[in-house]
């Protein structure tokens, strides 16, 4: 009904500093203002130190900032986290391996309170988008990472969480592997409309998946440029148009710039 | 899979057999040799100074030991073996309940010292400093002031029961401890995991903590149920409780002249309790904790 949709995600200028007044002070994230739109694919992208997790685990009020503040969904990022708005993936899949693979779907259905049939009933359906339905019974020691990272992304959605936040989920994962993990993030986010936002360090994959790319740059932790990313097409082809390569150059360039000379 | 369990668990009984039947071997052999040297005059003098004599009375032959279970006490109609397994399930029982006690105990004072580093580095000296104090010391302490200041409970209290919370005060530590060590064991992501989906604390201690300590646990438990059985026997011996085998172990040493065979016989009864309350422990952790990695040691 409004023309403009309240952003997904509000940062205001936010400052983290970690250790204040301590002999180890860092300052993780200088003055960062931005603002994610339902429904977008943004990547932090930049040179590992330069506050990309950090800045993901404030909008998950997994940290607090030392200035400024994160709205998600329009409300504080902590209350956004008690109404599970939003889910984790992390670069390790950190599934529990006492469950098997079902009930590490159904770990956040369980702890919602969902009755048991629907759980199952979820995780299955879960498993279905992530096309894992055989390994249901299976336990997490007999998972490829790959398949290991699509029970995590299954678990993270499991409650269809509005908000996804992605840090390094593919970064231990084999270039063929990763490849194919991308292009099975970009249908689901597709089919379920999520907003991502999801830390990378690689160009290629920002380009790739993202519908905006953040480029930042380090000590201190600022944002050195938003580059809206258009592809035309969101699947597999998109990998070989000179639209992409031109996109990579830019974000590059960017980056680049960022680097002490 | 299963076939190669069985063929795991079938050598592991072998090889305990073997080293059984070596450490009989050993102990002939080592009385064997003592004897000859006995015979021949030598004045050997290591033997029977600084090493065990092997007379008879000393070292009763392993045939003797053997015989020594089958054989009925003069005025008995039982053979001793029987009448020392009835003591055993008295000690048994005691060591049982002390463990359960036991890990009761450890395991509240594990989830309550986890919920605060402040409360941890406050206890944990204490925790450690209580089993400082020596067992046979407060042993009988235990007993009088459970016949005096315990009739206040619903149920009868007997002195075996005064038993068991000795025991109690040893099977306590290692699952405190270990416990401890296992409630911190999940890494930080996995307590974040937890965090991003506003679990509550008891949700995170229920299916993240207590099932990641559960190799901990184990191990502890395997420690803590030898550790009742000792405390069984000892707390019997030194609050005086009958109906043991800590009560007989002391009652045959009394009498050990006129049978050292059943001094021996009891004594290998108490070992064979431990060897039991062990595997059954580690029974119970093989079907239950999936091996992966996980290694605690206390
Ligand atoms: N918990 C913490 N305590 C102290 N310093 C931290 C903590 N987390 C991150 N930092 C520091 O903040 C900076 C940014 O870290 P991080 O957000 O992890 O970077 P990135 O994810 O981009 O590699 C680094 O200098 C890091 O050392
Ligand atoms: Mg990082």
């Amino acid at each position: 009904m409004t023309s403009q949709p309240a952003p997904a995600v509000e940062i205001r200028g936010v400052t983290k500093v970690f250790n204040p007044a301590g002999a180890n002070e860092v300052l993780a994230l200088d003055n960062i203002d931005l603002n994610v739109a339902a429904g977008d694919f943004v990547t932090l992208i930049g040179p590992s130190g330069c506050g990309k997790s950090t800045l993901l685990r404030l909008v998950a009020a997994l940290v607090e900032s030392t200035e400024g503040n994160v709205l998600v969904n329009g409300k504080t990022a902590d209350q956004a986290r008690l109404d599970r708005d939003y889910s984790m993936v992390f670069q390790r899949a950190g599934l529990f391996d006492w469950r098997n693979v079902s009930r590490n779907i159904e770990l956040p259905l369980e702890l919602m309170g969902w009755k048991a049939a629907d759980r199952h009933r979820r995780s299955a359906e879960m498993l279905e988008l992530v096309k894992l339905n055989e390994f249901a019974d299976h336990h997490p020691s007999e998972l490829s990472g790959g398949m290991a990272q699509r029970v995590a992304i299954a678990r993270a959605m499991s409650f269809r969480p509005a908000l996804l936040l992605m840090d390094e989920p593919f970064g231990a994962l084999d270039e063929m592997t990763r490849e194919h993990m991308q292009n099975e993030l970009l249908r689901i986010w597709s089919e379920t409309e999520t907003t991502v936002i999801f830390v990378t360090h690689s160009i290629s994959e920002a380009v790739f998946l993202s519908t905006r790319v953040v480029v930042m740059s380090p000590r201190p932790g600022r944002i050195a440029a938003v580059i809206d990313n258009e592809l035309g097409t969101r699947d597999d082809s998109a990998r070989d148009t000179p639209q992409f390569f031109a996109n990579v150059s830019a974000v590059r360039k960017v980056l680049r710039a960022g680097e002490p000379r | 899979m299963s076939l190669n369990r069985l063929r795991g668990s079938l050598r592991q009984v072998l090889v305990f057999s073997l080293f059984v039947i070596l450490l009989m071997a050993g102990y002939s052999a080592y009385k064997a040799f003592g004897q000859s040297v006995d015979d021949a005059q030598t004045d050997w003098a290591v033997i029977g100074s600084i090493l065990p004599r092997t007379d008879d009375l000393t070292m009763p032959s392993v045939f003797e030991i053997i015989s020594g279970i089958f054989a009925e006490p003069r005025g008995v109609n039982e053979a001793f073996g029987s009448i020392v397994v009835r003591e055993a399930a008295f000690t048994l029982r005691e060591a049982a309940v002390g463990f359960a006690v036991g890990v009761i105990v450890g395991l509240s004072i594990a989830i309550v010292l986890s919920s605060s580093r402040l409360l941890e580095r406050a206890l944990v000296p204490h925790v450690i400093a209580s089993q400082t104090i020596p067992l046979i010391a407060i042993a009988p302490i235990v007993v009088i002031w459970g016949r005096k200041n315990l009739d206040f409970l619903p149920w009868e209290w007997h002195d075996w029961m005064s038993v068991s919370l000795i025991a109690t005060y040893l099977t306590f530590f290692p699952v405190a401890i270990n416990g401890l060590r296992g409630l911190h064991s999940p890494s930080s992501e996995a307590l974040e995991l937890m965090d991003s989906y506003a679990a509550r604390r008891g949700q995170t201690l229920w299916r993240l903590r207590l099932p990641a300590s559960l190799p901990y646990l184990f191990s502890a438990f395997k420690i803590a149920a030898t550790a009742s059985v000792v405390g069984a026997i000892v707390g019997e011996i030194s609050a005086g409780v009958t109906g043991g085998l800590g009560r007989r172990i002391l009652l045959e040493a009394q009498r050990y002249t006129t049978g050292p065979e059943r001094l021996y016989v009891a004594v290998l009864f108490a070992a064979a309790l431990g060897i039991f309350v062990f595997l059954t422990i580690s029974l119970v952790e093989y079907s239950l904790v999936r091996r992966k990695g996980t290694e605690a040691v206390l």
